[in-house]
Order: C-alpha cells, then sequence, then structure tokens
C-alpha cells in the first residue's frame, strides 16, 4: 500500500489547500483553521480519511481551505449528513462545522438530536455571536442587547448552547478561544478522540461585524477549566454552573465529558464491514417474498 | 365470471383489517385474483371503518363498490352501505349485538360473539368467527383459512392460535348451514404455487431491499409508515440501517449525507414532509448525489384529508427544488411497479448521480393484491460511474465534477484510496470547490441538465392498449391504472372502442409517445384523482396536445370502474359536450 510505504509523518502541509481564502484580515477563522490542523497533525490522521461537512455562513467554507473530504452542506444542516456519513463510514474521521446561526438557529432541532443520538463525530461551532456572511444580524447566541441592522433596539435572551448540550447529557462539551491555538487544538484533538458526539464551540471573533466580543473582549475573560484544581469533567451538574458563567469570567476547556452509548451501537451490527463496502445482493429479498404467500 | 365483493366495516379498534386481510389471503391461496383496499379514519378507536375484499376468477386490479356480502359489526355499517349491495347482497351480522331493525335486507343473523366465548372461551376472537362465517357463507375451503389463521397467529401462543381456530370453525359450521339457495359458492381446495397477497408498501419496501439500499431515514406520516416500520423491522436480515430522525429535513439531509459517502439511500414521506424536504432536492441537484425519496400522495393541501388518497402532487414532484436541476419521478400502477420502480429508481438515482422521487399515494400504499413472486433474477444493481477501488488508486488528479460527454462524472467516495471528494452546495468548479465566475457557473449548469438526453431512453414507454377502430383514448397515471383497464373492458363491452394510455415513468415526460397515441383517437379523456388535471396540463405543456375531456375525482376516495363510467356517461357519452 501506497499509504503504508509512505510512513513519513503528517504535518500540516499535507492538510494546505490552495483555494483562497475569502475570510477577512484578522478573522477568529484563522485562528481555528490552524488549531484544527495542529489537532489532525498531532493525531496523524491523513486528510483522506477525514470528512468535514459543514453549513452555511464564513465558517460553512472551512473545509475549502483545508485538504480533506468535504461535503458542504445546506444552512443549517451539517449535522444529518454528518451522522449518516458516519453510520454509513465508521473508518472515516467525521467532522461537522458551521457558525452559530448556522448550528443553533436555522439547524437548532438537528442540535438537539444529534446530542441526544450520540453518533460518534465532532461539531465545531465557530461562535462570532453574529450573522458575518449576510453583513452583521444578530445570531441566537448574541448578548442580550446586541444592536443590529435587524434589532436596532438591541437582541434578546442569548440561547446558551452549552447549557443546552449539557441539559441534553451531550457526551463531550467543550468550548475553545480562536485567540488560544494549542488550548483550542488540544480540545479538538480531544473532541476527535472522543468516542461519541463532541460538540466543540468556539468564541471566533468577528472583526467587522461584532465590535462587543472582541479580541480584548475575551482576553480579559477567559479562564481554562483545567487550570481550575479538582475541576471533574464528569460533575454534570458543575459543568451546567460553569456552562451558565458568563460576563467578567468566561470558561473555556473541556467543561462536561461522559461515556455514553454511541448511536451505532443500537444499530444492527455486522461483521465489522461498513455499509458502504458491503455488496448489493438482490437475492437478500428471497425470503421477504415467502413471508407474503 | 365470478366477481366476489366483500365488505366488513365498523369501528376502528374491532379487527376488521384482520378479517379483511385473512379473507383475502384465503381468497388467493384458493386461486382467486384478489383485490383489497382499506378505508379508515385519522383515529385509533371509534368512527367508521371498512376494508374491501374483491375476488374473481379473471384479474381485478381495482375495487368495485357493488357489494356482495356485507359483514357489519356495527349498525352504522349497515346504514352507510347498504345502498352498495347487489341485488342478491347478504348482510351478515350479530342481530342480538346490533338489534334487528334491519327492514328490506337480507340478513344471515349470526351471534358472533356468542359463538366466540362459545368455542373460544373469550369474545376478542369474534373476528375470527366472522372470517369463518363469511368463508361458510361462500362455500370456501376451511383448510385453506386454517392454514392462513395459523400463520396469521404463528407469533402468538399455541393457546391463542388455537382458540382463533376454534372460533374460525364455528362461524363456518354456522353459516355453511344456513346458505340461502343459489348463493356463490367456491370451488374448494387449495392453489398449488400461490401468489403473494401483499400491499404496494410492502412491494415498494422489497423493492428498496432487492434494489440494494442500505439507509433508510424517514420520518413517520401516513401513508408511508408502513414502509419504514416494514424496513425498520427487518433492517438486520436486510443488511440495512434504518433511521427515524427528528424531522424530515433531517431525513433528506442525512439521505445526502449517507449517499454521498457511498450508500444506497432513501427516504419516505407525503406531501407535507416532502414540502420540507424540497431543499434537499436542490441539494442533490447540485452535489449531484443519488438520492431516493418516496412520495406518497394523499389529499392536501396542508394536512388535508391525512388517511385518504390523491394524486395532488405530480407537478410539485416534478417541479420542486431551488433552481433548475435534473430528476426523475416514476409512478408505480401497481404492486408489481412499485417492486420493480423502486429497484429501477435506486439504479437511475446512482447512474445519473440525481434525486429520484418515487410518485405514489394512498391508494397504491394501502390496497394490496395478489401476484407471483417476483422474479429477482431479472434485478441489476447499476451504479453507473461509481469508480473501483483498482480505478481510484491509478487517479492522479480525481474531479468529481469533471466535464464529460453524458454530464455524469466518475464517481469516487470519500475514504476510498488516496483521492479526496469535495462536494458543494455552491456553484462550483470541476473539483467542487466553489466559485463564482460565469463560465464556470454555465458549464456546470449545462453539464447537469445534459443528463435528461441520457435519462430520456431510460425511460420505458407508457402501458398502451391500442385497438383498431378506438374512438377514444383512455389516459391516466400511477395507481389510477387497474381501474382504468377495468373501465375500457366494460366500454368496449358496451360497443365503444377505445385505447389506454397509462404513463407511470412520467418524468423526464414521454411526449413523442403520448404525442404519437393521442393522435390516433378523435377524443381522449384523462382521468386522475386531482381537482385540476394536472397530467391534462403536463400533456398539454409538454405536446403541445390538448386534451378533450378530464375526468377528476378529488373527495379522497379512489377512482373505480364505475366512477370511470358514471362521469363519461354524464360528460362525454352523453352529450358530449365535456369531450
Amino acid at each position: 500500500m501506497a499509504e503504508e510505504r509512505k510512513a513519513v509523518s503528517l504535518t500540516e502541509n499535507d492538510y494546505f489547500s490552495d483555494i483562497e481564502i475569502a475570510w477577512c484580515p484578522g478573522c477568529g477563522n484563522f485562528g481555528i483553521l490552524k488549531a484544527v490542523k495542529q489537532a489532525l497533525v498531532d493525531l496523524q490522521l491523513p486528510p483522506q480519511k477525514v470528512l468535514f461537512v459543514s453549513g452555511i455562513g464564513q465558517a460553512g467554507k472551512f473545509p475549502h481551505y483545508l485538504k480533506c473530504n468535504m461535503l458542504n452542506e445546506l444552512h443549517g444542516r451539517s449535522l444529518p449528513a454528518a451522522a449518516a456519513a458516519k453510520i454509513v463510514n465508521p473508518e472515516l474521521t467525521v467532522i461537522a462545522e458551521g457558525g452559530d446561526g448556522d448550528g443553533y438557529g436555522e439547524g437548532g432541532n438537528h442540535y438537539l438530536h444529534a446530542m441526544l443520538r450520540n453518533v460518534d463525530f465532532t461539531y465545531l461551532v465557530h461562535n462570532n455571536q453574529v450573522y458575518a456572511l449576510t453583513k452583521g444580524q444578530t445570531s441566537p447566541t448574541s448578548d442580550q442587547g446586541f444592536v443590529s441592522k435587524t434589532t436596532p433596539n438591541g437582541a434578546h435572551e442569548a440561547l446558551n448552547p452549552l447549557a443546552v448540550a449539557i441539559a441534553t447529557n451531550a457526551s463531550f462539551v467543550a468550548r475553545g478561544y480562536a485567540g488560544d491555538i494549542p488550548q483550542l487544538s488540544r480540545i479538538i484533538g480531544a473532541a476527535i478522540q472522543h468516542k461519541g458526539f463532541a460538540l466543540v464551540d468556539i468564541l471566533q471573533p468577528c472583526v467587522s461585524f461584532n465590535h462587543i466580543n472582541t479580541y480584548q473582549f475575551f482576553q480579559e475573560r477567559v479562564y481554562k477549566v483545567e487550570d481550575e484544581v479538582g475541576y471533574d469533567s464528569a460533575d454534570r451538574l458543575k459543568a451546567f454552573e460553569k456552562a451558565l458563567e458568563w460576563g467578567d469570567k468566561i470558561p473555556t476547556g473541556i467543561l462536561y465529558k461522559v461515556e455514553r452509548p454511541v448511536f451505532e451501537d443500537s444499530l444492527w451490527q455486522a461483521d465489522g464491514i461498513p455499509l458502504v463496502k458491503r455488496k448489493l445482493n438482490p437475492q437478500i429479498a428471497v425470503h421477504l417474498m415467502k413471508e407474503l404467500i | 365470471m365470478l366477481d366476489l365483493n366483500i365488505l366488513v366495516g365498523g369501528e376502528a379498534g374491532q379487527g376488521i383489517q384482520t378479517i379483511g386481510f385473512v379473507l383475502g389471503k384465503v381468497l388467493v391461496r384458493s386461486g382467486l385474483q384478489v383485490f383489497a383496499d382499506q378505508d379508515y379514519e385519522s383515529r385509533i378507536r371509534g368512527g367508521h371503518n371498512f376494508f374491501r375484499v374483491r375476488a374473481s376468477d379473471r384479474a381485478v386490479r381495482a375495487q368495485s363498490e357493488k357489494v356482495d356480502i356485507l359483514v357489519a359489526l356495527d349498525s352504522r355499517t349497515v346504514k352507510l352501505h347498504k345502498n352498495e349491495l347487489k341485488e342478491n347482497g347478504l348482510v351478515i351480522l350479530d342481530k342480538q349485538a346490533l338489534g334487528s331493525d334491519f327492514a328490506g335486507l337480507q340478513i344471515l343473523d349470526i351471534p358472533l360473539e356468542k359463538l366466540a366465548v362459545e368455542s373460544a372461551g373469550d369474545k376478542i376472537t369474534a373476528n375470527s368467527v366472522a372470517a369463518g362465517a363469511v368463508l361458510g357463507l361462500i362455500g370456501g375451503d376451511p383448510e385453506v383459512l386454517f392454514k392462513v389463521l395459523a400463520a396469521q397467529f404463528a407469533k402468538n401462543n399455541e393457546n391463542v392460535r388455537a382458540e382463533n381456530l376454534n372460533a374460525a370453525r364455528s362461524g363456518y359450521d354456522y353459516t355453511a348451514q344456513r346458505r340461502p339457495a343459489g348463493f356463490i359458492k367456491l370451488a374448494q381446495g387449495e392453489k398449488a404455487g400461490p401468489n403473494m397477497f401483499l400491499s404496494g408498501n410492502e412491494a415498494l419496501s422489497m423493492g428498496a431491499v432487492a434494489g440494494g439500499c442500505k439507509f433508510v431515514s424517514a420520518y413517520p406520516m401516513t401513508p408511508v409508515t408502513s414502509i419504514l416500520e416494514y424496513l425498520a423491522g427487518r433492517a438486520k436480515e436486510c443488511e440495512m440501517v434504518v433511521i427515524q430522525p427528528e424531522d424530515e429535513i433531517s431525513a433528506i439531509n442525512m439521505v445526502v449525507g449517507a449517499a454521498y459517502t457511498g450508500a444506497r439511500a432513501m427516504t419516505v414521506t407525503s406531501g407535507s414532509g416532502y414540502a420540507l424536504m424540497v431543499e434537499g432536492i436542490g441539494l442533490a441537484g447540485i452535489t449531484e448525489t443519488p438520492a431516493v425519496i418516496v412520495l406518497g400522495q394523499r389529499p392536501g393541501p396542508a394536512v388535508g384529508l391525512p388517511t385518504r388518497t390523491e394524486q395532488g402532487e405530480l407537478l410539485f414532484a416534478i417541479r420542486s427544488g431551488t433552481g433548475e436541476s435534473p430528476r426523475v419521478v416514476l409512478a408505480p400502477a401497481d404492486v408489481e411497479d412499485a417492486f420493480y420502480l423502486t429497484i429501477k429508481a435506486l439504479n437511475l438515482a446512482e447512474q445519473y448521480q440525481i434525486p429520484v422521487i418515487i410518485l405514489t399515494d394512498t391508494h397504491l400504499a394501502n390496497s394490496m393484491t395478489d401476484t407471483p413472486e417476483f422474479d429477482l433474477s431479472q434485478v441489476k444493481i447499476e451504479r453507473g460511474f461509481l469508480l473501483a477501488d483498482k480505478e481510484v488508486s491509478l487517479l492522479t488528479n480525481y474531479q468529481r465534477f469533471a466535464i464529460s460527454e453524458s454530464g455524469v462524472s466518475p464517481r469516487a467516495l470519500p475514504g476510498q484510496g488516496q483521492v479526496m471528494v469535495a462536494a458543494d452546495s455552491d456553484e462550483h468548479d470541476e473539483s467542487g470547490h466553489l466559485t463564482e465566475k460565469a463560465e464556470i457557473r454555465h458549464r456546470q449548469n449545462a453539464k447537469r441538465l445534459k443528463k435528461y438526453e441520457g435519462l430520456r431512453k431510460e425511460i420505458s414507454p407508457p402501458r398502451f392498449i391500442k385497438r383498431r377502430g378506438a374512438v377514444v383514448t383512455l389516459i391516466g397515471w400511477g395507481s389510477t391504472y387497474g381501474a382504468i383497464a377495468e373501465a375500457s373492458g366494460l366500454l368496449l363491452e358496451q360497443g365503444i372502442i377505445n385505447n389506454v394510455l397509462h404513463i407511470s415513468e412520467i418524468w423526464p415526460f414521454p411526449a413523442e409517445f403520448v404525442s404519437e397515441a393521442l393522435q390516433l383517437t378523435v377524443k381522449s379523456v384523462v382521468i386522475e384523482s386531482n381537482a385540476t388535471g394536472q397530467l391534462a396540463y403536463l400533456i398539454r405543456a409538454e405536446t403541445g396536445l390538448s386534451v378533450s375531456g378530464q375526468v377528476n375525482r378529488w373527495d379522497g376516495r379512489p377512482i373505480s370502474a364505475s366512477f370511470i363510467l358514471d362521469q363519461l356517461k354524464k360528460g362525454i357519452i352523453e352529450n358530449g359536450r365535456r369531450a
């Protein structure tokens, strides 16, 4: 196998895409791109075995800027497609991706059920608390009072995606910050390795349309739960408390992690041959006809 | 010619379906051809439901409104259906339970509950008594009934099985001794090599299995829920994954995800669910992902009549989706079509990398008929330009959307060898990466639509019954074929020579064939279960020809031969105005 002969270890260059990047200079997405590449290098995952499924928005463009398999889905619909892809071919590392509007607004129902279903894949949410591709409207995670072109009187109560995640007993709930690439890449690596649905909500400053939640805003507030002595990410109530924290201090890291059966376990499990590799044989229907006589 | 019609009616929850199903199966095993359909309300208990079984020594492929035996489990059934009784028609009922106020009707009074308690010790077996009573009345073979009942209760314990057999025997004996002289009498014995007795949904589900479908994601909705349940219950033996997702939007996007990754995938839904899926049709179109969507029509708009039938979504299916992208629409005529066209749908979806819609309806979904076993040796799995592992290993610069003569590009799968597969819901270049360049957009859109050239050749011609001297062509599509073919025969008996043109593979539209067929007769009538005449419109749009008349039914009830004849008599034949 060519793959084995080339047993040289993978570097960030192996994930380099020559597609021109259409993000604004200084965008938080660049930090996320860097962190993802580092995580893939750390785990030595060949790009051919990685599938990114993204939604629509600035974050949805992400897989174009990385060398990998990619399915750029509809707005808000990355999660169902990612789950199905993983189920039919568990040999792939599947990562779904999108922004806060895509995942928490348009795709809100899929978000809830992806966490309940617990298929084994990772979900990265670029949470910039604003609609950037459509140029500056409010988002489900915009802070209360956030003034935008569509909310001249200020936004209503914001969605707390992490609290919702812990309420559904999502099996891996983390928050990263695009301004802290080493921690973010560690979190993403752990999310990929986690067996089950892994949510990484990423604080991503938008330099064009969000002048509240800026790099400076986060720099002054973020702290890491892993630095807290005795923080136990298996403690659901404690994690919920952390998830509610937003203001002067904003926790990052793996807030909650629990081993739960994955959805795939509930399915008919064959001899380990992925569905996509099974031979299609019409004779499989023979016995169905006998039932009906 | 034998044309036996049995109608079993009562409240939801009285076991009407079991009686009807068992009788249908017994009649098939007795060597008759059978068509059965059911009519029910959107409720679990109470109301009025009925199940009709029609049997003949010739082909019957539609229901009839003329009843020989009315099995009334409640008095409402008598009231609602007594006018459907034939001249010698007979009502089976329990006067103890329903009273005796049934003047003018020929009644066979049978103490159903009493016999149930006496023979089986439990009044719950009254519906087995009723099944036995019907068979005793028509002099059927009781041994066939016992075999069918034993199979029906195979999963229950031995006592339940024995109780129901005893109950059926007591019903049989009771009516066998009280048969009116000269009443219909069946031949004895079981026919060797009997046919299957199955519904459109069962046939479609089996088609999915035989056609290599490996992934089904669907949200429950009448009339397709039984497909989802059938496949979920057999997922392991059929080597399939079946998922009930949170909504129809999830269902279609799961199908796209599974199919992009390489599994044959399908979803099933009805009109409202399909409306939610429509964005996914465009997605499958632009990402050139195979997807099979079963759209089981029921009367709309919105929730409409949830348990009834209609053909109101033909134009919707053909035109659904964002922008313009190729698709195929197949509308099975009967159970055999439901099986083979599902396989064809799965094949065409992969061969052309497009969405394929199977347009069925409540009538076909739920009605049952006998049919010989399907010939699996005829089933071929065609995966088109799906690349083998070896072919992929030879690729250096793979482009998922390479421009090709046919519009179809070689398809590799993610994780297959060293290539990477990019698919985008945005317009994209040949490599799958997004672009806004005018010339690339022009080329990619043209490439996708070019698939219609090949698809037109894949569409089989409509069923066409052509008679010398025909004056009128009866035209239909989908589940109305049985009724139209029967109406055609009845018209012929009346001396009206007619042709029948019936379309199952409806999009891309077989315009040339239809155009030529229409020009053979002076008059032509389109018969369809909708108010606006969607096929008539499509014929006009695709051939430039107008049909001379329309028969439409939109009350949610299935079209029958007598309905067609009544309508024709009103319009075309008597005053000629409608035609």
